[in-house]
């Protein structure tokens, strides 16, 4: 049976100095398409820090590069992603009569390899007009 | 361009608007039409100020195409005027005098006006309208605090200098030993970089904030708690007992708290529960509870459109008086429901930040952005205006977390209108063409 972690979006310093150049630059799109993990939950998964990876939840997929947790600020089961476009492609639209659709506390499967269906993440990011 | 040859300008006493602290201690250097050092800035506020060039952009479009700002107003006021169901949405990056007119706007066409308030603490707005919020200045925390709390949030990432210059570090009137003086506690699921900041971190497991914050309000006022407590929380008794002592026992105490009570399961009930442990303390001892607020005008988004239409985010004005009703009225539903048929959007990036399904309404109907930057929702725009940096090349007034509001001193002018500016010339024209030429905004 295939695993299911606790997603947390977050601010991070590096994506919040970095948006200030642009959402386009790389150092951008490197921060937000990067998926903390914890060792062991990167170990047990058979993934290598550094490995693109598929992560999936009920709403949405995207392709990440899995990262370990080297500071340790997380705990086993739970994953972390800063705030960006992969993230809210992770979200469900129902915000429960709130406004607000949840955005930490999604559960997600992680799963070595890119993306097989759908378009590819940075479709959004793209200069085409309208869709 | 700068050259050597120009004089280098120093702007004392400048605002950060980068995020909710909102710091108005900034000295900067300008030379040319560059910012090329921001004293005392954390490292988002140097990014901010530092990274801030001319833009390469021109000053509107529409479909993509460069266009006169007379032609865009033009074609946005057209699209504005003929929706049947519009939305204007952002806010929270620009001046309140620019929001004071997106509400008007919003007033004319009968549409629903709403903030990013409602994707960051919006359950918090109706936590507030639930229970209330014992309230105060980040100065008398500075002057007073000596147990400063700091509940699913990350200050040390997200606010840099909320503790050394509000919190935790400076010294204050009744806590003159600064740091010393006071104790701090963080509560996360994750072990981010405020811990080592802090004295005491409570690991809680996740989506489990209401039930930690409903045992602790039942230890406060003496009652038995279950000691499954700590299975189900992540915490033990004596964590918790420990907790809630220093609490009653303060003599300033605070509650800062983040989007990790209101962005996860359970949000507005997350913190109501959070404000009536504020609200219960306050039979022992000063007790005091903040949200820690994300962009630099935020705050005043939310009082604007309180003041404009009594409540602060989520308002429909299409009966011509206004209904508050989050999930209904707010964007991120009003969007994935695929109810909204135009928007106006105001310094903000929803297709950047909003589910799938919102975002991909959005991209089916024509939309209005401003924003000083190149994002993915200007991109998509039909009518897109590139405007000027609030703080950095635009005066006004902003309101930091506490509600303080805070003259801005701009360092630079920009070849680009102010937000403000290009909202009252859209204003100007839907009143003409709805008929209604005199104004009765100044």
């Amino acid at each position: 049976m295939t695993p299911t972690f606790l997603l947390i979006a977050g601010r991070t310093s590096r994506q919040g100095t970095s948006l200030n150049d642009s959402k386009f630059g790389a150092e951008y799109l490197e921060e937000t398409r990067t998926l903390l993990l914890h060792a062991e939950d990167l170990k047990q998964l058979g993934l290598q820090s550094g490995q693109r990876i598929r992560v999936r939840s009920a709403w949405g997929d995207a392709e990440v590069i899995a990262q370990v947790d080297k500071r340790g600020e997380l705990p086993r089961g739970v994953v972390f992603i800063a705030y960006g476009e992969v993230s809210s492609r992770l979200m469900g639209g129902d915000t429960h009569g709130t406004g607000m659709p949840d955005s930490k506390g999604i559960e997600v499967v992680i799963e070595p390899g890119p993306v097989a269906p759908g378009p590819p993440a940075d479709d959004l990011n793209s200069s085409e007009q309208g869709s | 361009m700068s050259t050597s040859a120009e004089s280098l300008r120093v702007i004392e006493n400048a605002t950060c608007t980068f995020c909710g602290c909102v710091c108005d201690d900034m000295v900067l250097k300008v030379q040319g039409d560059r910012i090329v050092e921001a004293k005392n800035a954390c490292v988002l506020g140097k990014a901010w100020f530092l990274n801030h060039h001319p833009e390469n952009r021109p000053l509107a479009t529409i479909e993509g195409k460069p266009v006169s700002l007379d032609e865009a107003v033009e074609r946005a006021a057209q699209i504005l005027v003929q929706a049947r169901y519009p939305v204007v949405y952002g806010l929270s990056d620009t001046t309140c005098e620019a929001q004071r007119i997106a509400v008007a706007i919003a007033d004319w066409i009968g549409a629903c006006v709403d903030t990013t308030t409602s994707v960051c603490h919006g359950p918090s707005g109706m936590a507030f309208q639930g229970v209330g919020e014992v309230t105060c200045s980040l100065g008398e925390v500075k002057n007073r605090a000596d147990l400063v709390i700091f509940w699913g949030c990350n200050p040390a990432e997200s606010h840099p200098r909320h503790m050394t210059r509000y919190s935790t570090m400076p010294r204050g009137l009744f806590v003159p030993k600064g740091r010393k003086d006071r104790t701090v506690v963080l509560v996360d699921v994750r072990r981010t970089k405020t811990a080592p900041a802090a004295d005491i971190f409570l690991a809680i497991k996740p989506r489990k904030d209401f039930e930690a914050l409903w045992a602790l309000r039942a230890i406060v006022k003496g009652m038995e708690v279950d000691e499954r407590i700590e299975e189900e929380t992540g915490l033990s008794m004596a964590q918790l007992k420990d907790l809630a002592q220093r609490m009653k026992s303060c003599k300033f105490g605070v509650l800062f708290f983040g989007m990790g009570l209101s962005m996860t399961r359970g949000k507005h009930l997350n913190v109501e529960a959070a404000l009536a442990l504020a609200r219960d303390l306050n039979q022992f001892t000063k007790f005091y509870i903040k949200p820690m607020r994300g962009h630099g005008n935020v705050t005043g988004a939310d009082n604007v459109v309180s003041w404009q239409t009594g409540y602060p985010f989520g308002v429909n004005l299409a009966r011509g008086y206004p209904r508050f009703n989050p999930g209904e009225y707010t964007t991120a539903d009003l969007l994935a429901r695929g109810e909204a048929d135009a928007a106006l959007i105001i310094a903000s990036d929803p297709l950047a930040n909003f589910s799938q399904p919102a975002r991909e309404h959005l991209r089916r109907i024509p939309y209005i952005a401003l924003d000083p930057k190149e994002t993915p929702t200007t991109r998509h725009a039909t009518v897109a205006f590139t405007t000027a940096v609030y703080g950095i090349n635009v005066a006004g007034t902003v309101y930091r977390m506490d509600d303080v509001p805070i003259r801005l001193r701009p360092a630079l002018p920009s070849p680009y209108p102010s937000d403000e500016e290009v909202l009252r010339r859209i204003e100007r024209r839907v009143r003409q063409l709805l008929g209604h030429p005199s104004s009765v905004h100044p």
